[in-house]
């Protein structure tokens, strides 16, 4: 059986240490987040995620949800439980706004407690998450009376939500979506068409379900310019919140997935649903893509969480296992054989792990920080800066983490040998969890099209130049310090790169924007290496400073030598990254598409 | 009714305890430390009878360094309403503790002190015992069930065997077992409430208690590790070996 132990003492270091959140306590979500009170609710969430939530996992993935003969869904034995405590105590309003009854702390602080939920139970997170994903788009796009009626049950978690924008011939190009809106006399919509993959679409843990579904009005334009999005309830709900009748939603189907299999993916039905516009006819997509950036945090938290949790069980594993001995000599001279940990190769599938799960997490915990800049700085500058940020790494967060946290979970599965392929040991069921993070809320290959079409050159590139200019300023400030000179030199050589291959794309995208598809995938991997090299250059700074004020504590000593890995090991894949780059669209091309 | 909930902060369950490698005792450098989880249900069972009307005010206590007002902050976020911290950075021993403890409950005056039957990190399983009979007041120990009616306390104890159903006069101390009921989660609104609860900082001296040990720690060793075992042929071996060593 799994176990999970929520990383409190790496969550404390970045958030104390790291990114100083006390430097912010003047900010309107900050105030109440001394660090005292961070600990404490930290702890608490990893003691509910640790206790309550891990047991759930494999629970969750052997018995799945079920979509009874009447068509309601059931899931799997003691999610509903553990939802009831878990909203009743307040978690899902962490971040919310206190207007409507959330609690108004830092979002940065919510992304670690869902670090810690998520690693403990994926499957189960996402009711929780997609209902904020929906209350999000409603806090963004709702008329006032829309605020006052949905919000506070949402924020209680009395009343989840779902998005609803995939059909089954529309995924990426939402243009082609074909669910139709018709508008009544009293203004409300009749909203019909089906929906498929919708996450936490039906199920038995909450009194009302608010589906966000995306729909064209009828007679609006064709394409992505006619798209609304509209607020449909599983039972109608009365001007005072009352839950009345049902409301023409049905759950038509579970799908069969390949993991996350506690949560309840549907193929939703709409016949007449009685709906209600959120902002303005024809504009849903807007709203839509400002959610879609929080959403896209969610998911890159997902790869590292699943990289946390096989980590850590492979590390367990490793340590227990007794099998060969070391190539250097015997090293557990009691025993019959040596631990696997003896082994270098089991040694760098760890390593890599730990390297890109710490890394990772000062990342994410980053990028959450300037959403919590961006909303609530009074700086107008620092407010724009962080938008930038926001825009430009998101893409970068979802596509590189899932991909790398996918990856780790692979390794930590080869760290069991035959037993990571038997269910029974769970590692199979991180693999398959994490997998989908690479996929859904905009496949990684979008994500990376994102990035160098969109993004990277929005406002003339000043997002980029930004985070370039802040990093030469940090390798400067800390010229000359021998202990941090690898990590320095690490940082510069993976900024000039990502420049180098920025101009690149500069270059020749215009010509052939094949030239910047064939390397979107590379660039994305590459910027998020340079991250990483920031994020791993701070944490050594942070860590080299109470090493030479003498600490006894071995984590900043652990800090420095997993540092030193990443560097070492893991940067260097940039290279590999800059030179499939530079080959450019021919050899991607080259080959005739009735060739293959 | 007014009751005194002790809490201590041990090493965390989770811990792996090593020793120092001087013998001097346990290390407790950069480990996790938590609220003993024998007074966690202390605390759970306080927080029911005041929200059961049973208690009218439950106030926690914690003795040691610094670092221990985070545990009292977590009884707070339970639900306990408010705390007093008698710091020191010395070691206190169960007489000490149940000392210092008297001089609170002669100034509180709480008709019942709740604290858990042992702490997990020595194990001594004495402060309720000792803290009785100072005040010689009844005790009740390894409680597994609380009813209060009228001026007493039936209390249910976990006994070898089973459980023995005694009757107690208020003012008691209680000491719980771990199956008197299971600790909740704090919740999110309750930790933040917790902040703005009051905390009094008292020091040993306040009362008038010397603290210094009564013991002196020879010596800390880690338990032997198994050695190996011997296979026999026949129970008529077993039982002959079993009576060499002395068994039987």
């Amino acid at each position: 059986m799994p176990t999970y132990k929520a990383p409190t003492r790496e969550q404390k270091f970045l958030l104390h240490e790291v990114l100083e959140l006390s430097r912010f306590s003047e900010l309107e979500s900050f105030k109440e987040a001394d660090p005292e009170m961070i600990d404490a609710i930290l702890e608490e969430s990893a003691k509910f995620s640790e206790e309550v939530l891990t047991p759930l996992n494999r629970v969750g993935d052997e018995h799945g949800c079920v979509r009874n003969d009447d068509g309601s869904v059931t899931t799997p034995p003691g999610f509903h439980e553990a939802f009831t405590q878990m909203r009743q105590n307040g978690w899902m309003g962490l971040s919310a706004d206190p207007k409507y009854g959330g609690q108004g702390l830092p979002g940065v602080l919510g992304i670690a407690c869902g670090e810690m939920t998520s690693s403990a139970n994926m499957a189960f997170t996402m009711y929780p998450g997609l209902t904020g994903g929906a209350s999000k788009a409603i806090s963004i796009g709702g008329s006032d009376v829309q605020k006052d009626l949905y919000l506070p049950k949402m924020y209680t978690g009395e009343w989840t939500g779902t998005m609803n924008l995939t059909e089954s011939h529309c995924g990426t190009d939402l243009g082609l979506l074909k669910t139709k809106a018709v508008l009544q006399d009293n203004g409300t919509y009749k909203i019909t068409g089906e929906k498929i993959f919708i996450s936490a679409g039906d199920h038995d843990m909450s009194d009302n379900i608010i589906h966000l579904v995306l729909a064209r009005i009828e007679g609006g334009p064709e394409g992505v310019k006619g798209i609304s999005l509209f607020i449909v309830p599983k039972f109608t709900v009365d001007a005072d919140g009352n839950v009345g009748a049902a409301n023409g939603v049905t759950c038509g189907s579970l799908e069969e997935k390949m993991g996350i299999h506690g949560n309840s993916t549907c193929v939703m039905n709409f016949d007449d649903a009685v709906g209600e516009l959120i902002g303005v006819e024809h504009k849903g997509l807007r709203v839509m893509f400002v959610m879609m950036n929080e959403a896209r945090m969610g998911v890159g938290m997902q790869g590292l969480c699943q990289s946390e949790v096989s980590y850590q069980n492979a590390v367990i594993y490793a340590n227990d296992r007794l099998q060969g001995r070391s190539l250097t000599g015997v090293k557990n001279e009691n025993g019959p054989a040596d631990p696997i940990i003896v082994h270098p190769d089991v040694r760098r599938m760890l390593m890599d792990a730990r390297a890109f799960n710490e890394g990772g997490r000062a990342f994410l915990y980053w990028l959450a920080l300037q959403e919590d800049l961006e909303k609530y700085s009074p700086d107008e500058k620092v407010r724009e800066r962080a938008d930038d940020f926001l825009g430009l790494m998101t893409p970068v967060i979802k596509g590189y983490l899932t991909d790398k946290g996918f990856e780790n979970c692979v390794n930590a599965q080869q760290v069991y040998g035959g037993h990571g392929y038997i269910e029974e040991w769970g590692m199979s069921q991180f693999v398959r969890d994490a997998r989908i993070a690479q996929i859904y809320e905009g496949a990684n290959g979008i994500q990376a099209l994102d990035l160098v079409g969109r993004k990277l050159a929005r406002n003339g590139g000043r997002a980029l130049m930004g985070i370039s200019a802040e990093i030469a300023a940090f390798v400067k400030e800390n010229e000359g310090d021998e202990n941090l000179k690898p990590f320095m030199d690490g940082l510069s050589d993976a900024k000039n790169k990502l420049q180098t291959g920025t101009m690149w794309l500069m270059q020749n995208g215009m010509s052939n924007p094949d030239n910047a598809g064939a390397g979107s995938v590379d660039y994305m991997h590459m910027m998020g290496l340079a991250m990483l090299s920031y994020m791993w250059a701070r944490m050594a700074k942070v860590a080299q400073t109470q090493i030479d004020a003498g600490t006894d504590d071995p984590f900043y000593a652990d800090k420095i030598i997993t540092g030193k890995y990443f560097i070492a090991r893991m940067l260097p894949q940039i290279d590999a990254h800059l030179a499939k780059l530079h080959s450019g669209a021919e050899p991607v091309m080259a080959l005739a598409a009735d060739r293959f | 009714m007014k009751v005194l909930v002790p809490v201590k902060r041990v090493l965390d369950f989770n811990v792996k305890v090593r020793v120092k490698s001087d013998q001097s005792g346990v290390d407790l450098a950069n480990v996790k430390m938590s609220m003993n989880p024998f007074d966690e249900i202390s605390v759970e069972e306080a927080v029911r009878m005041q929200e059961a009307g049973t208690a009218t005010e439950t106030i926690a206590v914690s003795i040691g360094p610094e670092k221990c007002a985070e545990t009292i902050r977590t009884s707070l976020a339970m639900g306990i309403d408010r705390g007093i911290h008698v710091k020191t950075d010395a070691e206190v021993e169960p007489l000490a503790v149940a000392k210092i403890l008297k001089a609170i409950v002669e100034e509180e005056k709480p008709e019942l002190v709740l604290l858990g039957k042992q702490a997990i990190d020595d194990d001594s399983n004495q402060t309720g015992q000792m803290l009785a009979a100072l005040l010689g007041w009844p005790q009740a120990t390894f409680a597994n069930s609380i009813t209060k009616d009228g001026d007493s306390l039936t209390v249910g104890r976990e006994v070898d065997g089973g459980i023995q159903t005694i009757k107690v006069s208020l003012p008691a101390v209680v000491t719980v077992d771990l199956r008197l009921n299971e600790p909740r989660y704090a919740s999110l609104p309750n930790i933040m409430k917790a902040k703005r609860k009051p905390i009094d900082a008292k020091t040993p001296d306040d009362y008038g208690v010397d603290i210094s040990p009564r013991l002196t720690t020879l010596k800390v060793a880690e338990p032997a590790g198994r050695t190996a075992g011997v296979k026999v042929a026949d129970a008529a071996e077993l039982v002959s070996k079993l009576k060499e060593e002395g068994v039987i």
